[in-house]
């Protein structure tokens, strides 16, 4: 189980927080997506649970251990993270899939770090990869790579970034697909970012909306409703049933005011 | 499972075989090629005499030739690539910049200036003399190096300073600042040549030119050692390298204090590259061509890339110094000048032959 707590973070030289009181919990095993408009502080909060932004009153425990009290590197070892775009990197996917033992690493790799890389390239289907540069790879490629990075350091909690922005529809399933299985399989918490309510609806547990610096509302399915996402993107929707899939269909602002809007 | 992750790894060991083999490859060429430079001059000495008088036998002329005059400037040669290209290596990792080197920062620019103020403030003079070699040569050596090394760590403590008073400062914006620091020292090293007497002017260019001929063993050791503390330093922060190359957030989330690394790794490199400057003279385009010559080998693998660097500074100023001997003897050509001869069209194939290197 993690628990994040009192998370509060303001940048240099700004009065207003980014981020005020924010709190949850996610159980091992979940998918927790983190939703909220451009600006609420979506990708600010992964950051400061993963203390790349430094937030003093906050606290992150995973089974009851706080990871902020401990050094960098052990940290490492419990807290995974994939940035946004973090793909451009010039190395072979061996070699950056490998740097996920980074944490564990003392001199030198060992023979059980190498084997740990090589079973988690092949999990993500990159067996035929192994010397290509990942910024040669496609987009969806090379977000396949990050994550296998991100699985090799074997995290308690995994942290993504917009982890479908830039991939063409197929890509988003496939990896969001990857990620779900794996925190199953592994019992991992995951707190993803993502801005496609229906991709978040699909793969993830549970949802926290973030408007104006605090959390709004958080929750399972019982918080996905048209009065949430109007008050948190400030646009209608209906949020209907299509076979056993729940759909958000969202009406822009000409449609909202047109009268057009369509029921399930 | 076990089958095709045993076949990754096998794959995965011939890449790290490949890798080890051009760091042996370099090593050996360079090896050869000091042997080969240490025999080249107005007596040539053979590769095998070279060797007997290194093992403590040989003619006593040889030994002369060879332990005297040209072993310290071959091992000058090799000290001083060595730091510079390893410094380039660290520089552009930490400072995300392919075009980081001990310029990036204004070491070189500081200790130009810092020579010219010895020379000229200081009264480094000069002599003239009959030997063709040595028509202008530094009078006082030791406060011009003195000088030079005092002005180019300025330039390191200020960058250092500015990155601890505004602490969101990031990589470029500390080549920025080392940007202005190089115009600010060249802009003094102008006004000391505009102000100076003939004889002086001619020092200070002297100077700027570079020369492996006029350090000592002393001056050697203190380099050596310099040197060697700063590699056990880079190769202790390998892993780190590697994981800043995937940018500062996934280097901070594997557990890398990027801030620290990125300032202790800047504040050696400059120091090294201050030493080095100051007991040679200006000595450009190794530090910046021989990381990326090394880079098409061993790719941006740090493990690989801090020796293979060095020991490819080491070679290419070994040849350059070599040629610069042996192409229009007795006079020496200086070996500033033809590194930045040399090293220009070197950086702009690479260029040309571009693409991203395999890492």
């Amino acid at each position: 189980m993690v628990n994040v707590r009192d998370i509060t973070f303001s940048y240099p030289h700004t009065s207003e927080p980014v981020l005020e009181q924010v709190g949850f919990d996610i159980a091992e095993g979940e998918c927790l997506a983190i939703l909220g408009n451009n600006g609420a502080g979506k990708s600010t909060l992964l950051k400061c649970i993963d203390r790349i932004c430094h937030a003093p009153e906050a606290a992150v425990l995973v089974d009851g251990k706080n990871v902020f009290t401990m050094n960098g590197r052990t940290m490492a070892q419990h807290i995974a993270y994939v940035p946004q775009n973090a793909g451009a990197v010039n190395m072979t996917v061996f070699d950056a899939v490998l740097l996920g033992r980074k944490p564990y690493i003392k001199w030198d790799t060992t023979s059980e770090d190498r084997e740990i890389a090589s079973r988690v390239i092949h999990q993500m289907g990159l067996d035929g990869y192994v010397l290509r540069n990942v910024s040669e790879l496609s987009g969806g490629e090379a977000q396949k790579v990050m994550l296998a990075r991100a699985l090799a350091q074997e995290p308690k909690l995994l942290l993504l970034d917009e982890p479908t922005s830039n991939l063409d529809p197929r890509n988003q399933h496939e990896v969001l697909q990857v990620v779900r299985q794996i925190a199953r399989e592994h019992q991992i918490s995951v707190a993803i970012i993502i801005h496609d309510l229906n991709l978040a609806i699909r793969y993830c547990d549970r949802f926290l909306f973030l408007k104006g610096s605090k959390v709004y509302t958080y929750g399972g399915m019982e918080v996905m409703t048209p009065e949430t996402i109007e008050a948190v993107y400030g646009m209608r929707a209906q949020v209907i049933q299509y076979g056993e899939v729940p759909l958000v269909i969202p009406f822009p602002e000409e449609e909202n005011s047109g009268g057009t809007s369509r029921t399930a | 499972m076990a089958k095709e992750t045993t076949g990754q790894l096998q794959v995965y060991n011939r890449y790290l075989r490949r890798k080890r083999t051009a760091l042996a490859v370099v090593c050996a060429a360079a090896i050869v090629v000091a042997l080969y430079a240490v025999g080249v001059g107005s007596i040539p000495i053979s590769i095998p005499e070279v060797i007997r008088v290194l093992l403590g036998g040989g003619e006593e002329m040889a030994r002369t030739a060879v332990l005297n005059i040209r072993l310290p400037r071959v091992v000058a040669a090799i000290l001083v690539g060595a730091a510079l290209a390893s410094a380039g290596a660290v520089m552009q990792c930490v400072l995300r910049n392919p075009l980081a080197s001990a310029s990036t920062l204004g070491v070189s620019q500081g200790a130009a200036f810092g020579a010219a103020v010895g020379i000229v403030v200081f009264g480094g003079g000069v002599v003239n003399s009959a030997n063709a070699t040595t028509a202008i040569a530094i009078h006082n050596p030791y406060i011009v190096t003195l000088c030079a090394f005092v002005c180019g760590s300025i330039s390191t403590l200020v960058v250092i300073a500015i990155s601890q008073f505004k602490r969101d400062i990031g990589p470029g914006g500390l080549v920025l600042a080392g940007v202005a620091l190089s115009s600010l020292f060249s802009g003094g090293s102008t006004l000391l040549q505009y102000f100076a007497d003939d004889t002086k002017l001619g020092a200070i260019v002297f100077w700027t030119f570079g020369n492996l001929g006029s350090t000592n063993w002393r001056e050697l050791l203190i380099l050596g050692l310099v040197l060697a503390a700063a590699l056990c330093y880079f190769l202790f922060n390998r892993w780190n390298y590697n994981a800043m190359e995937s940018g500062a957030d996934t280097a901070k989330s594997l557990g890398v204090n990027t801030r620290a690394v990125m300032l202790i790794s800047m504040g050696i490199c400059s120091l090294l590259s201050a030493v080095a400057v100051s007991f040679v003279g200006i000595i450009s385009f190794v530090g910046l061509v021989a990381p990326h010559i090394m880079r098409r080998f061993v790719g941006n693998d740090y493990r690989y890339l801090v020796p293979s660097s060095a020991v490819a500074g080491a070679l290419l100023l070994i040849l350059a110094d070599t040629f610069g001997r042996s192409i229009m003897a007795p006079v020496v050509l200086p070996i500033g000048a033809l590194t930045s001869f040399l090293g220009a069209p070197m950086f702009l194939f690479l260029l040309f032959k571009g693409g991203r290197n395999n890492g």
